[in-house]
């Protein structure tokens, strides 16, 4: 086989590549822009990055949305895994169906419906909207993403080392921390860096289900979108792509790593 | 873990008959088979079916002006009777008799459904043009297409905001060029709203695709040459028909949450395009009415819930 590209396939993805990366370059350029008007370069300026560090507001909602992205991953990466064994490790269960359709749904469900359905449950148990239920509702809506990652791994390695790890007598939990979790670590991380990112995100459910005190950033970013665009959302934007493209990139790398790690080890075997 | 030994052999053999080849061999009753199940079904059940099943409940009951600004219609059971004899389908009623919901809930069907086919034209010879990529180039190529997934959806939203209005950089561009003397008017239409939604949802078509497209084995096209096939015929006839499972569930994963979007109608679709996420919004945050609300929102689950089951049916086969 060999990987010849005809020109319709270089076209496509040049054009493919272009859109989809041409609007957050000219973001990223125009942060730098000296001009308040943000359609006009007016010369090269780090102006708008340094204002950022006396807006109170901004820097606090930061820090909120830091707060529940770090805890809402945490605990939604610990369900997402437990539920992508229960789906596939065991076939036969009451309720096997309904579990699938709540883990699948949240997948597609629009927003506005997930956010006004939580909202509704926490004024029906009185609790107060704020950190804790912004929290809560983040865990429901990004575990069913973690667990569509780690099930998809856990479907496809080898399950002999299990059942061996099983014959040999051990229980199923040291099982699973001994054998099952080093080998599915990366999808456990992969789904723990989705369900951050989806946290940190989020602009509708936090909406729905957040009180007084604990504005998000994507909030007060949409709020100030709503007046215009300025350059200093630019510069917020800008600094959130270059952290999260950073995370992103390093975790390819060291994935690419392990895969070359791994295949050279699999071709030592095959000739030892 | 609980149980004598002896039960534990007899477990593994009922199991193996009960669960199949597939299943993991445990004890049917093992202490972490009751968590690993049990935890996330509660989670779910408590912060995703029960929360739904309160919309329903609310979207049956009558607006009054307070807070929570709504007729509790459940509280404690003495009051259950007359709670449900106070039910009503009055919202719906209200919702089907007011033309400004039904023109949403048709507008918002038919940009999901021609944005998903746009999302579609673009992203399937991306992802074509990826899958014929050499293996080393492939790991990079499909990285570039996650990459912007990761990135705030409302900062990807926002960046066209820039470039489209009037006297945005496209504008600028297109001046600069002679091809337009009036900058064009897109940023608050429709069109601005399918940019908007391509541009956002087409990670979600093309990763689908690729991943079936590179599937499959190319041994079917060589022959197919081989004898003769012309390369457009081979392509129809075999690439296509195989790649359809990640063609479908890209679309699915596309026009779903694109029928109740929120963000890009209300950052780029303007105040006159009324889509039915928006709708949702304005009832519950501008009107305070969470009863009407919670009755638009049940519409649109309905309208929906064929296209969630075809998905999660196909989902739960590939998985």
């Amino acid at each position: 086989m060999t990987w010849r590209l005809s020109k319709f396939n270089v076209v496509s993805m040049v054009f493919g590549f272009t859109f989809l990366y041409l609007p957050i370059l000219l973001l990223v350029i125009y942060s730098f822009n000296a001009s308040r008007l943000v359609t006009v370069w007016a010369g090269f300026s780090t102006v708008w990055y340094r204002e950022l560090w006396n807006n109170r507001g901004l820097l606090d909602a930061a820090w909120v949305t830091l707060k529940v992205g770090l805890l809402s991953a945490t605990i939604a990466t610990v369900l997402g895994t437990m539920a992508a064994i229960a789906l596939s490790r065991y076939k036969r269960f009451h309720g096997r169906t309904l579990m699938t359709g709540m883990v699948y749904a949240p997948l597609v469900m629009p927003e506005v419906i997930t956010g006004l359905s939580l909202l509704l449950l926490f004024v029906a148990l009185d609790l107060n909207r704020g950190f804790v239920t912004v929290t809560l509702a983040h865990i429901s809506f990004t575990m069913c993403f973690v667990t569509v990652v780690v099930q998809s791994r856990l479907t496809s390695f080898d399950r002999s080392l299990e059942d061996a790890a099983m014959d040999l007598g051990a229980t199923p939990t040291v099982t699973f921390f001994k054998v099952t979790l080093p080998l599915i670590w990366p999808a456990v991380a992969a789904g723990w860096m989705l369900a951050f990112t989806l946290s940190i995100d989020d602009l509708v459910i936090a909406s729905f289900t957040t009180g007084p005190g604990a504005t998000t950033l994507p909030m007060k970013i949409y709020s100030q979108v709503r007046l215009g665009v300025t350059p200093e959302i630019n510069a917020v934007c800008t600094i959130l792509i270059a952290i999260v493209s950073t995370g992103v990139v390093i975790a390819a790398l060291i994935n690419k790593r392990r895969l070359v790690r791994e295949a050279r080890n699999e071709r030592m075997a095959a000739m030892g | 873990m609980s149980g004598a030994p002896g039960d534990e052999i007899i477990g593994i053999k009922s199991r193996d008959a009960a669960e199949g080849k597939r299943g993991w061999r445990l004890r049917p009753r093992g202490v972490f088979r009751a968590v690993v199940i049990g935890v996330p079904y509660l989670w779910l059940v408590a912060l995703f079916l029960v929360p739904f099943l309160i919309v329903v409940k609310i979207s049956l009951s009558q607006v009054v002006v307070a807070m929570p600004p709504y007729q509790p219609t459940f509280g404690d059971v003495a009051s259950w009777w007359a709670g449900l004899k106070q039910l009503s389908l009055e919202n719906y009623r209200w919702i089907a008799g007011d033309d400004l919901y039904f023109d949403a809930y048709v507008l918002s069907l038919a940009i999901a459904a021609g944005a998903t086919l746009l999302t579609l034209l673009i992203a399937y010879p991306l992802a074509y043009g990826i899958a014929k990529a050499s293996p080393a180039w492939r790991t990079t190529l499909v990285m570039l297409v996650i990459l912007p997934f990761w990135t705030s959806f409302l900062i990807r939203v926002y960046a066209w905001i820039a470039i489209l209005k009037p006297e945005g950089l496209f504008n600028q561009l297109l001046l600069f060029l002679g091809v337009i003397d009036q900058p064009l008017v897109i940023l608050n239409t429709p069109v601005a709203i399918f940019i908007g939604i391509v541009y956002s949802y087409l990670p979600f078509m093309t990763l689908p695709i690729y991943a079936s497209l590179e599937r499959m084995d190319h041994s079917l096209t060589e022959a197919a040459a081989d004898l003769g096939s012309p390369p457009l015929k081979s392509f129809w006839t075999i690439t296509f028909p195989l790649s359809l499972p990640g063609v479908v569930a890209g679309c699915f994963l596309v026009f779903i949450p694109a029928t109740g979007e929120f963000v890009i109608p209300d950052l780029l679709g303007g105040s006159r395009t009324l889509m039915i996420g928006k709708t949702v919004w304005l009832e519950f945050f501008t009107n305070r009415d969470w009863p009407v609300a919670s009755a638009v929102a049940v519409v649109l689950v309905a309208l929906l819930v064929v296209p969630i089951a075809l998905f999660q049916r196909q989902q739960a086969r590939a998985g």
